[in-house]
């Protein structure tokens, strides 16, 4: 396995390229490049055209009225992303211009009591969308969709729904399968996830978490961290579901471990015990994202993921295998093995990729928004993608979408 | 507590068949049992038996097996139990498709589904392990401090009077191990009353610090004014040895029943000549006067730690001095060491100062005007109460720890009875 991890490592060296380290406010960094080359701080101004569709309040306004807590939960970036897209510069007034097409709807505003969203009216409301933007506007038959994208923030995207079985079930929305999926799911080789997505990272609170930085020379004492659960009690008493079992074999192998900072308590001093931690377990629970991970890269813990196959934000422009630590689901057992055998050099290598500030930039959702962040990083992935293909337009009369299939219930009109 | 269709049924025939028991009786004394009935009936007890063993986990298997209708080529289930075992024999007989060895290169290698929980056979710390840890964290503090912390940092020269008695290894253990702690080079100047012994010295070379260690003639008095003026003449000597030996860097008066804690360290490295800092005095009046009053114990036990240091005005200037008050403790302080009373300490202790070793060179490269020459003033006869005398102007001292709002160390003064046996002489 260790031999696996450094050919792939050496692999993905190649893949992207390592720039000079740089000297920054006293703090050495190193500048970040992916796959897609040194494009973290590109700006996409000048570089794409996006229209955005005059939605009835009802699909955004109403929804968020009526339950203001969506702007506060992790999958609030589909609507911090429409404010943004409102007064952003790359936004044009003119259709026949645009590269791209934005439809705001909010299909992950309908909270429980508890803030959990329920995804069983999101087909509908998707489709009654998509119905009104392409009976209004000539452009969504033009292409079928080819040429619009779709914020779907929850669990599993566009599969809407949050078990993964059920999901996998449902598939990708018939409607959306030729448009670009942005979302926060992703894992390699899953109905969920289709080709040419971009994947974003969960919306986490940039104020609240500025407002628990610690001074950086406090010594970093704890060796690995994590807070939350092991064992989901009440979805999966029986256990071996949750999580595939990886968290719960964390649990039971480095319990009494005292380099293992980990419980299920929520203490106030999470995001202070963060950075004093230089490992941060970031391990799947029902779904394989976390906003674990977007903390971990603000307080410069070095994220441990533990998801199989997962893809994770932004990945062409952050090669996260330089960043992070990934560690098969079965060799969580050995996971002391393997964090303590990383060579102390990449370590600290992986400390100063964390410090870039444009790094911790592309994480983040701020108001307003800022250069660099992640909703420049968004427009930046769109960009990548054009020019479009020539099979995106199609021929008058070709029609490729089938507007009847899927389950019953989501052709009732909502 | 939702039961599944079929043990519902169980239970429905479990009270049918009490409630029927009478009449199958009188049927089956009629004549001989169907077979029907004979395969229900042993099928109801073995299922029964395997529901009892297996609890609700039966219930999902069998709801699987036959009622689902999602059964999908990439789902397995795969436990880790012994009781799984009938499970999988279930499995491999009924399963529409089976385990495919190899996935399609479409299909994910990760399968949804139970899956077992991993341990591994002594899942409890490596001590190997532990350790590779440690190195690791120590690498990654030393390179924090590289980065945030002082850069270039300077020798600390530490100077301890002591001499030998009975709390002596408490006391001296106590800054042995803190300074082993500091992470800056650091010269140990130990000063010894009554000349160096052995006891001292083998206590010393445990620390594996560099140490100076050197004795003075005379031996401790027994008034706490006089080794008070001892004490300070035992530093004056230490300082004649960093004058002799041209040693390089801080000089910090670390008494040996102090306390000294690690930002300490780090904040004397930002003085230019002479610094100061707040002292903690830790004095209080212990109860073993019986005849305190209660209310004269409330009276004193409320009274916040006192502080000795240096004042500052709104922009951070020094303007004067906290010194001990000890107006409240009258009558009540020791007089001799070993005396039950509590010590107070002098208006401005040694400990709260720190200097440039520079200062006391004989010539240096660039020597402040008023610093005055450690020989003259080591030779005058009264005695030296803080290194203030060395100076001919004390408003150039620095005041450190913002400002002298951080207590960086504790100031105590704490000896074995009179009559303690211990060390034999």
């Amino acid at each position: 396995m260790k031999g696996g991890t450094f050919v792939g490592f050496l692999y993905f060296a190649l893949a992207s390229r390592i720039g000079a380290v740089e000297l920054g406010r006293g703090q050495p960094t190193e500048r970040i490049s992916g796959s897609a080359g040194d494009v973290l701080e590109d700006d996409p101004v000048g570089r794409l055209k996006v229209f955005v569709y005059e939605l009835p309040s009802k699909y955004n306004k109403k929804i968020l009225q009526k339950d203001p807590r969506c702007l506060t939960h992790m999958f609030a970036a589909e609507i911090f992303m429409h404010r943004f897209l409102l007064s952003s510069p790359v936004r044009t007034l003119n259709p026949e211009e645009a590269d791209w097409f934005y439809t705001p709807v909010y299909t992950t505003c309908d909270l429980t009591p508890n803030g959990l969203p329920l995804p069983f009216k999101s087909p509908r409301m998707m489709r009654s969308a998509i119905q009104l933007i392409s009976s209004n506007w000539p452009y969504w038959n033009r292409t079928e969709g080819a040429n619009h994208f779709f914020i779907v923030p929850h669990d599993f995207g566009a599969c809407f729904h949050y078990q993964e079985e059920k999901a996998i079930e449902r598939g990708i929305l018939h409607l959306l399968q030729r448009a670009t999926l942005v979302q926060t799911f992703g894992q390699k080789n899953h109905v969920c996830l289709k080709d040419g997505s971009i994947t974003i990272p969960p919306y986490a609170p940039p104020q609240k978490m500025q407002a628990h930085l610690i001074p950086p020379d406090t010594p970093r004492s704890i060796f690995v961290y994590f807070r939350g659960l092991f064992y989901d009690v009440g979805n999966d008493p029986e256990g071996g579901y949750y999580a595939r079992g990886a968290r719960a074999s964390v649990w039971e192998n480095f319990k009494d471990n005292p380099l293992f900072d980990i419980s299920t308590e929520h203490p106030t001093t999470y995001y202070e015990d963060m950075q004093r931690a230089i490992f941060c377990l970031c391990p799947l629970g029902w779904a394989p994202w976390s906003p674990r991970l977007v903390e971990a890269v603000i307080f410069g813990c070095i994220p441990v993921i533990i998801a199989d196959d997962i893809v994770l934000p932004f990945a062409d422009a952050i090669p996260w295998e330089e960043i992070g630590v990934y560690v098969d689901e079965k060799d969580v057992p050995k996971l002391d093995n393997i964090l303590t055998s990383i060579p102390p050099e990449v370590i600290l290598r992986k400390q100063r990729l964390l410090a870039n500030p444009s790094m911790k930039q592309a994480m983040l959702f701020p108001q307003p928004a800022q250069s660099g962040d992640a909703f420049h990083q968004i427009l930046n992935g769109l960009a990548r993608k054009l020019p479009h293909d020539k099979n995106v337009h199609l021929k008058p009369g070709e029609k490729i979408l089938n507007w009847t299939t899927g389950p019953v219930g989501d052709l009732k009109p909502w | 507590m939702k039961l599944s269709a079929l043990q519902q049924g169980y239970i429905n025939r479990r009270t049918n068949s009490f409630r029927g028991a009478s009449p199958l009786d009188a049927s089956v004394d009629g004549g001989a049992k169907s077979p029907a009935a004979v395969f229900w009936l042993v099928f109801h007890g073995l299922c029964c038996l395997i529901s009892l063993v297996l609890g609700f986990r039966f219930s999902r298997l069998v709801f699987f097996l036959l009622f689902s209708t999602n059964l999908y080529s990439t789902s397995q289930l795969r436990t880790a139990t012994d009781l799984s075992d009938v499970l999988t024999l279930h499995n491999k007989v009924s399963s529409s498709s089976p385990p495919i060895p190899q996935s399609p290169p479409n299909l994910t290698r990760v399968v949804v589904g139970r899956h077992g929980i991993l341990i591994r056979p002594w899942p409890h710390p490596d001590p190997a392990e532990v350790m590779k840890a440690h190195r690791i964290i120590e690498r990654v503090q030393r390179e924090q401090r590289l980065q945030y912390g002082v850069k270039n940092p300077r020798t600390i020269i530490v100077i301890t009077p002591t001499y030998v008695r009975t709390f002596q290894t408490l006391h001296l253990t106590g800054v042995m191990h803190s300074l082993m702690n500091v992470p800056y080079d650091l010269v140990w100047i130990v000063v010894e009353a009554g000349g160096t012994t052995n006891d001292t010295a083998s206590l010393l070379a445990k620390s594996g610090l560099h140490v100076i260690h050197i004795g003075i003639e005379e031996k401790m008095p027994i008034s706490w004014e006089d080794r008070h003026g001892i004490e300070a003449r035992m530093r004056l000597q230490a300082l004649r040895v960093v004058r002799e030996e041209k040693l390089d860097g801080i000089v910090v008066f670390a008494d040996d029943s102090n306390m000294h804690s690690m930002e300490l360290f780090d904040e004397i490295q930002k003085v230019k000549w002479i610094g100061a800092v707040s002292v903690g005095i830790l004095a209080h009046l212990s109860d073993s006067d019986e005849e305190l009053s209660v209310v004269q114990k409330e009276d004193v036990g409320n009274l916040p730690m006192p502080v000795q240091g240096p004042a500052c005005n709104s922009s951070d200037k020094l303007v004067g001095w906290h010194t001990f008050n000890s107006l409240p403790y009258q009558g009540k302080s020791a007089n001799y060491i070993g005396d039950r009373a509590v010590v107070l300490p002098r208006k401005l202790e040694w400990a709260g100062f720190v200097l440039n070793s520079r200062l006391v060179w004989k010539e240096a490269e660039v020597k402040p005007e008023w610093v005055k020459n450690l020989d003259i003033v080591a030779g005058e006869e009264e005695d030296i109460k803080t290194p203030l005398s060395l100076l001919k102007d004390p408003s150039v001292v620095e005041p450190l720890g913002s400002c002298g709002r951080r207590v960086l160390l504790w100031w105590l003064r704490v000896e074995a009875r009179a009559d303690s046996k211990f060390p034999a002489r």
